[in-house]
């Protein structure tokens, strides 16, 4: 490998050929400040506009500063990150960002956690001069269900727009207009709920500054706890727990199951459940579609649609409805275990404890954005009322944790209630890719071979890469299963769906980097895949100690058909655990 | 054929066109038909003549006859009395501005005298929707040339040593771009012709387009031979309708004559152009924010490296010279580099395109020899300033140039003289001020245009340029410190320093150089709260001199807010409070008793 | 963004595939089909945008961010006789800042906008390369050159009952 041999700050520095300055210096303990630069290593993203200019150095003999981040460095270079010249134009420059930037850091949702706000306290920025003269763009703030767009804070970065078009392919958001006015926005600045945008959120996971921010039900559920009239019962993502312990400070990868039902608890959640329950009972329905649409395909009945597609995901859900409407028939019917949840909880659970619906508030935890506007979509509500009331995010629980002054450490390990938080290690792996097709398999396979597996760790079905493919041997029918985890993956698997290209009969997608533990709800990862790989690594552990692994051997899941649905795909469970989609492709007006 | 034809040329630049050119040109061509004289005469609408300012110009070719302010009912009586008679008709004649004589043909006219027209050497001299006629010129016996009797290196080399520099603002060696393209190994490559003129004020391209089309298809070609392109685009102003049906109707010829197309000149080379379409944005003159507008993307500019030469257009290697650079080309190839390079100063060879305008007598495009000096270009070529006002200061280069005064006026012009002195060549634009020009209003002005035109990629110029222009509506409104003097070279400097493309890099300078040389204008602006040149409306003082006042009570009567109070034949008085400076009672007053401060 | 809502009739549609078609549907091609579209319809209504990216596979938003990126295209009709005033530098040091003002106080809206009637808009425009005869005001296609406040009564009546 080539190398070039350069000086930073009178270090001797040599690397690689190709390499950038940032980089560069970042080899020899130097850390050139960036703003709008991202670079999410695993997910082959390297964002590098070189737009907030930020990240200037001095090279000598060229006339002006180089963007460090997007300048390559050559043999003999010889750079100073923090000259006086350097020093003035990074700050002047931060100066005019700020300018046109509102300064309401103390309400801000971002406040405390904001590249920006970290950025002049680092340069040290005590006055904006000539605010008093300064107009700032002003933009109008958008609310949707799961995601509140309030561009006066936007800083141009740009980062959303290539999560939402280079990686997850949706295109809600572009750069619109032109100099001072530009900002990212829908077409027409239309509201986000209006437009194709998903929700997956990983536009607000990668945000810098709080332009970009999680509608925050925290309030709403500290009203509702403190009202004595409801019952406020609560489940909790399967991903949750594999990735709250890092905003206590734990260890990325740290298990936090225990203590987070006891934080949940002393939170004043009458009953704490588990979403991975409901993720179980997923399986049952979804498992037995794949087994009829899969049993009925190998009779020859020419109307069955393969492969089916997993359903659990609804940034997904969304993706599919409005980009590939033509095949609204090949995903299963079956709800989210979110949902699947609330159903349940609302009938059945609701029926045991003797509350009336409208006197139980179904909250749950998710690692997820999407899942706020799933719960309010139409579908979901009997009467007006929904089947979850809200969902907050895994980052709201860790605040609101922060706020009842539960010192998180010092919890002890305690348990799920009974009976919707009994689980097995399938619904655990739901957090993440490849996952559900796992936990289907587990089932699908005993189902239909009629035989016990001997190993329940389908380890082809693991790992990280972007589009992955497996076959499965049910006792000599080979079974094509597809992953995707990312949505600019999916849409390639889709369209080699589409195009006849490929054949599979079954097939996993999530809409985030790594599953449901890259969620647009978790706590920032900022493209590091090692802390993805670590929450990955957790929810397998939590898999292994669990002493069921199948989901049609919950005892809990059993006593719910026998006592409630009667059997998968029952008359009762599609109406309670099955959906249909609509098309939302921009329908085009005319006569 | 065409060329034994008597010719008479109308000039169909846009200065002309406004005033009726088009139907001139009509008007004419039906008297010839009523003449009977279709065999012998014809009339052709042309490119710019350069004499905009006595405009629509008719020029008679074969003797040689320049008709100055021609209006459509003047045709008949050129036809009757120039073609039939024989008898030019005097009271159209070119005259010159200055003297009011009679010009007698184009060695007559001053304005052309100093001038060497090698980009122009066509405009105004042949018809140009007549490939015909640009062979009769020696057109594409370069092309010729250069495919049949050269191999790519040798002309590429012939480039080099001519030391032609990118006519387009930058002054980058046209042969070493070049030779960067042909040295990229790629199955596909681009030449492309930055036709996206936008600095106001600057129309040379335009016309180049419009008056010789195909000299920019030719060389293209020879580009596209010496890279190793097969296909060319022109990136053209939407806003240029006549530049761009001209260089359609000059494709098509070259497609005919096989001159674009497979195997031009029987060799194995082919080529080919299409047209792209600009659609308003300053930024696409970049030459990457124009790559990503030609891929159908909001022109933002990318950092370079990677450079087009190496990934352009779809990623391929590209080629991006402007218009006028590309006119240089064939004569060049034909007459050799040692002719090209002994005209103009060491570093900067050849001659410039420049768009006179502004308070000048004689507006217009000229071309010069690099090394020229401002003052012949302004009072020589110019005729000097309008209404015998002094000289101010003159922006070269455009919004991204500086200001040139007095002290500048007997510096050779060429790129680097012009960077040293702190403005720039630029495409070419050349606004003459006078002293009734105020600098810190200018300097605002073109602020305001960078604003406009900023994309808004990068912080440094999309909320940098908008706080200087800012800071500079305050000191023209009268409420400037002196520190925003300082804040502005600081905010000025930063911009430039970290910028990411030619625009954000360049945009403060007109402010800078304004500052630098006027100076002690800004302090009066925020110490003084003057502005001497009265443009500055906040700044200015209505007063009445008690000594010319009669206390007529015109100036009471006129004004719209009641600020004038006195009584019948006593001396008004302004209430400087009350004033909103609009000048109504200036206006009003016959003993010039009121007067601005 | 203010919009104006437009019902695009099947012929409008089957005008704008066609055009899309013409380029072969190439995402490349945006900026040239939005030229022969805004041509075609005089502007740029959201509900065209939207025909433009299906048929070219270009994300809603980008359309949007292209059309609102460059001046030349426009999502508000313009009137039936578009007053241009050059404010290239040569006419603003010879005044055509006073005759925009003029202009708009006589038609009483901003650059941008079109009167009520639809009959004029006006628009600011860089450079028409007629310096000399500055400050320059077009009306369509017509050029007026040397324009003084003193004349924009005149030339508006002249198209007024137009």
């Amino acid at each position: 490998m080539k190398t070039v041999k350069l000086t930073i700050d009178q270090k001797p520095v040599e690397v690689a050929a190709g390499t950038t300055i940032l980089k560069a210096a970042h080899s020899v303990g130097i850390d050139i400040p960036t703003l709008c630069y991202m670079n999410l290593g695993d997910l082959k993203i390297e964002h590098k506009p070189g737009g907030c200019r930020i990240c200037v150095v001095e090279v000598q003999g060229r006339r002006n500063l180089a963007p460090s981040c997007a300048t390559e460095v050559s043999d003999g270079m010889v750079i100073n990150t923090h000259s006086i010249r350097v020093l003035n134009a990074r700050k002047t420059v931060l100066e005019l960002i700020l300018s046109d930037h509102p300064k309401d850091c103390l309400t801000c949702a971002k406040s405390g956690n904001c590249d920006l706000q970290s950025m002049a306290i680092k340069l040290g920025i005590r006055e904006i001069p000539n605010q008093d003269i300064a107009e700032m763009s002003t933009y109008r703030t958008d609310f949707s269900p799961a995601i509140i767009r309030e561009m006066n804070k936007c800083i141009m970065c740009r980062r959303c727009e290539t999560m939402c078009n280079e990686f997850q392919t949706v295109g809600a958001l572009s750069a619109i207009n032109r100099g001072f006015m530009s900002v990212v926005a829908p077409a027409f600045e239309m509201d986000l709920e209006d437009s194709v945008c998903t929700y997956c959120g990983q536009c607000v996971a990668v945000c810098p500054t709080g332009a970009l921010t999680e509608v925050d039900h925290t309030n709403r559920l500290i009203r509702d706890l403190s009202n004595p009239n409801k019952t406020v019962i609560v489940q909790t993502a399967p991903a949750v727990r594999a990735a709250l312990g890092e905003m206590f400070d734990l260890e990325p990868g740290t298990l936090v199951t225990g203590k987070m039902v006891a934080a949940l608890r002393r939170l004043g959640f009458k009953y704490v459940f588990d979403t991975d329950f409901a993720a179980d009972l997923t399986i049952l329905e979804e498992g037995t579609e794949l087994l009829d649409r899969l049993t009925r395909h190998l009779k020859g009945d020419k109307t069955v649609k393969l492969p089916i597609l997993t359903s659990c995901c609804p940034g997904w859900v969304n993706f599919f409805e409005s980009q590939f409407s033509d095949m609204l028939d090949i995903p299963s019917t079956a709800r989210s275990p979110q949902q699947m949840f609330g159903s349940v909880a609302k009938t059945y659970f609701a029926d045991k404890i003797k509350v009336k619906r409208e006197d139980l508030i179904v909250v749950s935890i998710m690692p997820c954005l999407a899942k706020k506007y799933e719960c309010t979509r139409d579908e979901f509500k009997v009467n007006g009322n929904p089947d979850v009331d809200y969902s907050i995010s895994t980052r709201e629980l860790a605040n609101l944790i922060k706020q009842a002054n539960i010192d998180f450490h010092s919890l002890p390990d305690e348990e799920f209630d009974l009976p919707l938080g009994e689980s097995t290690g399938a619904g655990v792996i739901f957090g993440t890719t490849g996952g559900v097709i796992e936990a289907a398999v587990r089932t699908a396979y005993e189902l239909y071979t009629k035989k016990k597996i001997d190993s329940v760790d389908f380890k082809a079905l693991r790992g990280i890469d972007g589009i992955r493919e497996a076959t499965i041997d049910f006792e000599g029918l080979p079974v094509k299963i597809g992953i995707a985890h990312g949505l600019g993956n999916a849409r390639k698997l889709l369209e080699d769906i589409r195009s006849g290209k490929s054949q599979y009969h079954a097939i996993e997608i999530m809409a985030c980097p790594g599953g449901c533990i890259g969620g647009g709800g978790q706590p920032l990862h900022h493209g590091n895949f090692e802390i993805l790989k670590k929450r990955m690594e957790a929810i397998y552990r939590e898999d292994k100690n669990k002493p069921i692994r199948k989901s049609h051997e919950n005892p809990y899941i059993i006593k719910l058909y026998e006592e409630f649905l009667g059997k998968p795909m029952s008359e009762k469970a599609h109406k309670l655990l099955h959906t249909h989609y609509v098309d939302r492709r921009k329908k085009i007006i005319y006569i | 054929m065409l060329e034994s034809k008597i010719q008479i040329l109308v000039c169909g630049g846009t200065g002309c066109s406004s005033k009726a050119s088009h139907s001139i040109t009509e008007t004419i061509k039906n008297e010839i038909k009523a003449q009977g004289l279709t065999d012998i005469a014809e009339v052709v609408l042309t490119g710019c003549f350069g004499l905009c300012e006595m405009g629509p110009i008719v020029r008679v070719i074969h003797d040689d006859t320049y008709y100055a302010k021609v209006r459509p009912e003047d045709a008949r009586e050129i036809v009757e009395e120039h073609l039939v008679k024989g008898k030019k008709v005097q009271r159209l004649l070119f005259r010159d501005p200055k003297t009011k004589e009679i010009v007698a043909g184009s060695k007559g006219i001053n304005r052309y005298k100093k001038q060497v027209r090698i980009a122009l050497r066509n405009c105004g001299v042949i018809n140009p929707e007549s490939i015909n006629e640009y062979i009769a010129r020696n057109g594409y016996e370069a092309l010729g040339k250069v495919l049949t009797e050269m191999d790519p290196q040798q002309t590429i080399d012939v480039i080099k040593k001519s030391g032609l520099r990118g006519r387009g603002g930058g002054g980058f060696p046209t042969g070493i771009k070049w030779e960067l393209t042909a040295a990229s190994k790629s199955d596909k490559k681009f030449v492309v012709c930055n036709a996206d003129e936008g600095d106001p004020g600057a129309f040379m391209d335009r016309s180049i387009l419009e008056g010789d089309p195909h000299s920019v298809i030719e060389a293209m070609a020879i580009c596209g031979y010496c890279t190793g392109a097969d296909s060319g685009l022109v990136y053209i102003r939407a806003e240029y309708p006549l530049a761009i049906e001209r260089l359609k109707i000059a494709i098509k010829q070259a497609r005919e004559y096989g001159l674009l197309g497979k195997n031009i000149f029987g060799t194995d080379f082919s080529f080919d152009i299409e047209l792209r379409y600009g659609a308003g944005a300053f930024v696409c003159g970049e030459e990457t924010a124009l790559i990503h507008s030609m891929e159908g993307k909001r022109g933002e500019p990318t950092m370079k490296p990677p450079f087009p030469s190496v990934a352009g257009y779809l990623g391929k290697p590209t080629t991006v010279n402007n218009v006028e650079t590309f006119a240089n080309v064939p004569p060049i190839i034909l007459k050799g580099h040692e002719w090209f390079s002994s005209i103009g100063t060491e570093k900067s060879k050849g001659t410039k395109v420049f768009a006179l305008a502004g308070k000048i007598n004689n507006v217009g495009l000229i071309e010069v020899p690099m090394g020229i000096t401002l003052r012949e270009v302004i009072f020589e070529i110019g005729g000097g300033i309008k209404g015998g006002k002094k000289f101010k200061a003159v922006q070269t280069g455009g919004p991204s140039g500086g200001c040139l005064t007095e002290k500048h006026l007997d510096i050779p012009i060429d790129y680097d003289n012009l960077i040293a002195a702190g403005s720039m060549m630029g495409s070419g634009g050349m606004i003459v001020m006078d002293e009734d020009d105020c600098m810190v209003d200018m300097a605002k002005f073109f602020l305001e245009f960078t604003v406009d035109e900023s994309c808004g990629k990068c912080a440094p110029c999309r909320v940098g340029n908008k706080r200087l222009f800012e800071l500079l509506e305050k000191i023209t409104q009268g409420n400037g410190i002196k520190e925003d003097i300082d804040r502005l070279i600081n905010l000025g400097n930063v911009i430039k320093d970290t910028s990411l493309c030619g625009l954000g890099q360049s945009s403060p300078n007109p402010v800078l150089s304004m500052i630098n040389n006027f100076y002690h204008e800004y302090e009066s602006h925020v110490v003084d709260k003057k502005c001497h040149a009265g443009v500055c409306k906040a700044l200015m003082v209505y007063q009445i001199v008690p000594e010319n006042c009669v206390g007529c009570t015109a100036c009471a009567r006129a004004c719209p807010v009641g600020a004038i109070t006195g009584e019948r034949k006593e001396v008004h008085v302004i209430d400087t409070k009350l004033c909103i400076k609009c000048g109504a009672c200036m206006e009003r007053c016959k003993f010039n008793a009121v007067i601005v401060n | 963004m203010s919009r104006i809502k437009v019902e695009l009739k099947k012929k409008d549609v089957e005008t704008i595939r066609d055009i899309c078609k013409s380029f072969e549907n190439k995402p490349g091609e945006l900026i040239n089909v939005l030229h022969k579209v805004q041509h075609t319809f005089g502007y740029l209504p959201a509900e065209v945008q939207e025909v433009v990216a299906a048929e070219l596979n270009v994300p809603l938003a980008k359309v949007y961010g292209v059309v609102t990126f460059y001046s030349f295209f426009s999502m508000v009709p313009k009137g039936k006789h578009p007053i241009s005033i050059c404010t290239g530098t040569a006419c603003y040091v010879r005044g055509a800042e006073n005759v925009l003002n003029e202009f708009k106080k006589e038609l009483k809206i901003e650059v941008g906008e079109t009167t009520a009637d639809g009959k004029f808009s006006i628009s600011c425009l860089r450079c028409v390369g007629a310096c000399g005869l500055a400050p320059v005001v077009m009306v369509g296609d017509k050029t007026y050159g040397r324009v003084s406040p003193e004349m924009v009564k005149d030339i508006i009546k002249e198209y007024e009952d137009q």
